[in-house]
């Protein structure tokens, strides 16, 4: 009887110890990556159905969420046979990279990609296209050499200037600012801050606010968190922030909220009106912007149809139509415009939920 | 906080009982801790007196209050030789669990909350500690693995959905900004946490077996002390720190989602080792690895308050680490040599 017993638990043990290796080999296959179905799996378009995938620059990303959701409405309203988002965990320049490259292995005709680095994920597009992909960048740009349009928010001076707007409303038009950004090479947020400061350097109105520093939360929220902590603690005179980051903004905001600085610090830049919304009510945030993210994905799978389907070139002029949001014409150096930013504040911050 | 629980820390276990109270203050193993922190405050403050200002305090205590909790609890696995790599998916699952609980029953007592993310966070600790004890794998490949999955789970429950401080109720975010007598609220239950765990393994009988078992695992098991139970518990309370831990992030930061807490592990095994506890098990302090904590998330204000480059902060832990060890070696080479004569003079 002891020996039955004692052969069952050895038996039980090996189990558990497969069972384990089985799960680890599992993991580490899934470990630094996720993908989300929409629509069917698979297809490659041999048979004259087009597919569609969008790489955003991390999944579970609350406003990458929002993007895709349009995104993906607007592929099935364009017209592709199945669309579908694979990407990383983790917003690094290079781990976009093997998702890129096994959409090329698949056939996909449409890669809708949202840079972590304008040329990290560049040798990998190159292939795409060699393959005969279309390549839509949206929302932060690759270098223009690896893809045929980009679709952009707005112009990118406009969401500058607007963040530089408030924030020199909010001060009193004088003081020390810094901003607080998401990764130090993040393509779109590094464009926003170079205009920033071009135009804090030439426009007299802005000749009493100082920017005293530029610091990286890389969008994470335990990292922005500290950072703003800091900023506070190495530049006693600031005034205020910006962050041109939708995570970084908040983890300010629940810095600010939770400290002596609250009403003291001014803080504004882009955010989501959900996440923003206690502290706009409870006066740590006067005003901030956005656009809404939802055409951004909606007009790249426009985008991306009219190149699969021969309609444009990606060449400055083309126009092609964007479903409900009419025609859309393509710019300087292959860039797509898709609207004006919102500003959100006390007001009108429950009229909207994204 | 840890200068006061300083005095209270035991000192080394083995040490010499001839000795006089300032010899085993200096043999004291969390002295180079202690005395690292302490220069960086006082250089820090030097230079930049907001550094030390009610706010300033207030934020490094709150900044070390999450990790020191955490290397309390991973103390306890690496003395006895093990080690638990799943931490930051534990405290991130714990902490949207957490998030989640507040969304479905916002009426819900906080003790209650804090009660459920304990007791979740114990059982992905015993989930551990099941595995390791019952198929013999080691601790770093099995605890390699559910890092992955309890991530994975986080992923596929969180999605991206995320909830935020505005979802949950405004008396359980204050514990993380109101103080008593300067010390945040968060921050004391880390302490009280600290406090009983150091004396559970200075003054009990299990405490003492897991140092048993760390430091000679067959002479253990032979002088009948029950090894698996004990291991089984140390990644049980492990698991139901990290937990703890988990709730506290959510009453701490704005966001809990599918992301939170990954990564932490590693800081949480750097500020344990830097604290002292070796890394082979059967010697440290839950003090030293407490204070370890404090001094890694200082020296990122610390940085950060100088407007050195961010940069430098990772490579001055990884110095502080090889100190850490360095110091281990030097002490145990002399305690051998110690042995070794004092053996000679016996014959």
């Amino acid at each position: 009887m002891r020996f039955i017993h004692s052969g069952t638990t050895r038996r039980r043990a090996a189990f558990a110890a497969l069972a384990t290796s089985t799960a680890l080999v599992l993991s580490a296959c899934g470990g630094g990556a996720a993908s989300e179905g929409g629509g069917s799996e698979g297809g490659s378009g041999s048979d004259g159905e087009q597919t569609v995938t969008f790489i955003p620059k991390q999944l579970n990303n609350p406003y990458t969420d929002v993007v895709l959701g349009g995104g993906e409405d607007g592929a099935s309203e364009a017209g592709f046979a199945s669309s579908e988002v694979v990407g990383p965990l983790d917003a690094s320049a290079s781990s976009q990279v093997s998702f890129i490259n096994a959409e090329t292995q698949r056939g996909t005709n449409v890669i809708v990609i949202a840079a972590n680095d304008p040329d990290a994920v560049g040798p990998a597009l190159e292939e795409a296209r060699t393959a005969g992909a279309k390549i839509v960048a949206f929302d932060s740009d690759t270098n223009p050499d690896y893809r045929d349009v980009f679709v952009s928010q707005v112009d990118a001076k406009d969401v500058a200037l607007i963040q530089l707007e408030l924030i020199s409303e909010q001060i009193g038009g004088e003081g020390e600012i810094a901003i607080l950004s998401a990764t130090a090479n993040a393509t779109n947020q590094n464009e926003w801050i170079k205009y920033m400061e071009e135009e804090l350097a030439a426009n007299p109105d802005y000749a009493g606010i100082e920017l005293v520093a530029k610091v990286y939360g890389d969008d994470d929220d335990t990292k922005s968190f500290q950072e703003a902590q800091g900023l506070l603690q190495a530049y006693p005179d600031l005034k205020g922030i910006i962050s041109p980051t939708t995570v970084g903004i908040a983890a300010t905001g629940r810095y600010l909220s939770t400290s002596e600085y609250k009403g003291k610090v001014a803080l504004t830049g882009l955010g989501l009106p959900n996440e923003m919304r206690p502290f706009v009510k409870d006066g740590t945030v006067t005003e901030f912007a956005l656009w809404d993210p939802a055409q951004l994905g909606y007009v790249a799978a426009f985008a991306g149809k009219a190149l699969a389907d021969g309609d444009i070139t990606g060449e400055p002029g083309d126009t092609f139509e964007a479903g409900e949001l009419g025609e859309r014409e393509i710019g300087e150096g292959g860039i797509v415009l898709v609207g004006p930013p919102t500003q959100f504040n006390a007001e009108n911050i429950d009229d909207y939920d994204f | 906080m840890s200068l006061d629980s300083r005095h209270a820390a035991p000192a080394q276990p083995a040490a010499h009982p001839t000795s006089s109270p300032l010899g085993s203050f200096l043999r004291l193993r969390e002295l180079p801790v202690i005395l690292a922190l302490v220069l960086l405050v006082a250089v820090t403050a030097a230079i930049n007196p907001l550094f030390l200002s009610e706010q300033g305090v207030k934020d490094l205590l709150l900044n070390a209050t999450i990790l020191m909790i955490l290397a309390v609890g991973q103390t306890l696995v690496i003395i006895t030789r093990n080690i638990d790599l799943s931490v930051g998916s534990i405290l991130g699952l714990v902490a949207f669990g957490t998030g989640s609980v507040f969304v479905a029953a916002p009426g819900l007592p906080i003790i209650l909350v804090f009660l459920i993310g304990i007791a979740f966070g114990a059982v992905l600790g015993a989930v551990n500690g099941l595995l390791i004890t019952i198929a013999k794998v080691p601790a770093l490949v099995i605890t390699l693995g559910t890092l992955y999955i309890f991530r994975g789970i986080n992923n596929a429950w969180a999605g991206g959905t995320q909830y935020f401080a505005g979802d949950r109720p405004e008396a359980f975010g204050n514990l993380s900004v109101d103080t008593v007598l300067g010390f945040p609220v968060i921050t004391l239950i880390a302490v009280v946490v600290v406090a009983i765990v150091a004396v559970y393994m200075l003054g009990t009988r299990p405490g003492r077996d897991l140092y048993a078992i760390g430091s000679e695992p067959e002479a253990a098991k032979l002088f009948g002390i029950p090894v698996t139970r004990r291991v089984l518990l140390a990644f049980v309370v492990n698991g139901a720190l990290a937990g703890l831990a988990g709730v506290l992030y959510a009453s701490r930061f704005n966001s809990v989602g599918a992301t939170t807490g990954s990564g932490l592990e590693l800081d949480v095994v750097a500020a344990a080792v830097v604290g002292g506890v070796a890394i082979f098990g059967g010697s440290g302090t839950v003090v030293g690895a407490a204070i370890g904590a404090l001094l890694l998330t200082t020296i990122t204000s610390a940085l950060t308050a100088l407007r050195v480059d961010k940069f430098w902060q990772q490579a001055i832990v990884g110095i502080l680490i090889l100190a850490a060890v360095v110091i281990d070696r030097i002490a145990g080479v002399r305690a051998a040599r110690k042995l070794r004569i004092a053996e000679a003079r016996n014959v």
